[in-house]
Formats: structure tokens, sequence, C-alpha cells
């Protein structure tokens, strides 16, 4: 899935300042629709596929993340504090999505890979390094 | 056709991400916590899964849509160090946002609007390493 924010980044014009976008992103563009297929299935499962929410999480991990502050844990699908309406207002908040973001993306290119490459297709093909 | 088709694998893959739980943020620090064998179950049974497709796409040499030819998994370089140090970075930030490239689509599908600040960060990190690291660039141009 992370070549998908290779191809994104090329599609919107990247290859204009750095040399290594200017490639034909429209080879990848197969991978484009499975990334657009999974943005629908996103919606469709959260709309008409689930009756509730609720992530039946170990009781222990709960007890934790309340400890914390993350009042809704066990009792909904992503937690408020991150992912309500309110985060806009929230600063910190957003950078920490913004900052933890960073990091997925550019760990994920100087691996490689993330977790659909590297650990279940790269284990499957039972590849040593 | 190709397209269609490669789309409706995304959906049934959005869906199962979703309907797996995978996409949810608690389910990851739950995962992070060693709290529970959810999400170690369901990546091992992809992989079992997915051991023997591959098996089977190469036994029975089973050709793509995509050009004819036939199916050929290509292994990725040699080496460890740029997996670790890109894996420590990438695990940092999978527990940090809870989201990894797939599921912040799906979630983002889902409705999930603060999620796009990460679909953002990704694709500035994808950006920064690139134009940061340009003397490895080709290497890292490879892979999925």
């Amino acid at each position: 899935m992370s070549s998908n924010l290779r191809t994104l980044c090329s599609a919107f014009g990247a290859g204009n300042s750095v040399s290594f976008f200017r490639f034909d992103w429209r080879r990848d563009s197969w991978n484009l629709s499975v990334l657009a297929g999974t943005v629908v299935g996103g919606f469709i499962a959260s709309q008409f596929l689930t009756s509730t929410t609720v992530v039946d999480l170990n009781p222990e991990t709960i007890a934790q993340l309340q400890g914390l502050g993350v009042l809704d844990a066990g009792q909904s699908y992503m937690p408020e504090l991150l992912f309500g309406t309110e985060i806009l207002h929230q600063k910190k908040n957003l950078l920490l999505l913004l900052g933890g973001g960073f990091l997925v993306g550019f760990g994920a290119r100087y691996a490689g890979g993330c977790t659909s490459g590297h650990a279940i297709s790269e284990l499957s093909n039972l590849q040593w390094p | 056709m190709r397209t269609v088709l490669f789309f409706l694998i995304g959906i049934l893959l959005g869906v199962v991400l979703f309907k797996s739980e995978v996409a949810s943020w608690f389910r990851i620090y739950e995962m992070f916590q060693f709290d529970s064998f959810h999400m170690y179950g369901i990546i091992g049974s992809a992989v079992l899964f997915g051991a023997l497709v591959m098996f089977g796409l190469k036994k029975f040499r089973v050709e793509s849509i995509l050009d004819g030819q036939q199916i050929h998994i290509k292994s990725k370089d040699k080496g460890w160090k740029r997996y670790l140090t890109g894996g420590i970075l990438f695990g940092l930030g999978w527990g940090l946002a809870g989201a990894c490239p797939g599921p912040m689509f799906v979630l983002l599908g889902a409705g999930f609007l603060p999620i796009l600040c990460v679909v953002i960060g990704s694709l500035l990190g994808t950006y920064c390493l690139l134009r940061c690291v340009p003397r490895k660039a080709p290497s890292l141009m490879v892979g999925f």
C-alpha cells in the first residue's frame, strides 16, 4: 500500500522539484485503483455493514486508556480525543497526527514497504534478509 | 476492465480492514501493549494464506492479468540496516497516529476526517525522504 504514497507525490507534481518523483506514475495507476477501492470499502463497511462500532478490547487496555484520559476506550471505533470533531481546535493533537503520519510515510518508504508489503507479501514469499 | 477489477479488490480490502477492526486505533494500541491476540492472529493467518497462494502461483505458473506474463514476485533487496531504520521510524509513527498506509484510507472513507492529517503527514514524509536522501533514492523507488 505504501508505494501509493510515492505515486501520489508524483501525481501531485513533486517531480517538478525532486527528480526522483519524475517517473511515469501512470504505470502504477492500477495500485491507485486499489487505493480508491479501500476508501469506498471503508465507507460501505461503516455505513451499511456495521451495526455496532464498539471494539471489544482487553479490559486491562480499557482501564489503562481511561487512566490516560481516553474515556471512550471500549465504547467506540476510534478515540474521540484524536478523531472527533473537537480536534480541529486542539493544535497539539493535530500535530501528533501529522507527526505520526510523517514518520509512517518516511519510515515505510525508507524500508521500501509497509505492513502489506513487508509483513504480509514478503513473509508469504518466504524471503530471508 | 482491469481498473474495475482492482477497484473491486480494493473495496473488498477496505471492508475487511474495517470489519476486522484492523483500522481501529484502539486495536493498534492494544496490539502494542501485547494485550490481545487479535491483530497477531489476523496478520498470522494472512501470512499463512498468502504463503499458500504464493506457492500455488509459482507451482501453476499463473499469468498476470496486467501483461499476460507469468507472475513473478520481485524479492526485496538484501540487507537489514535500511529495513531496521525504516521499520523503527514506521513503528514510531504507527504507534503515534495509530494507522498504517492501508487503513488510513479506509478510515477516510469511513468518515473520520482528522485522518487527513495523517495522510498529509505521510505524503510529506515520503516527499522529505526522497528530498533529503537523494544519494540513496534510486533504491528507495522500489518496493510496495
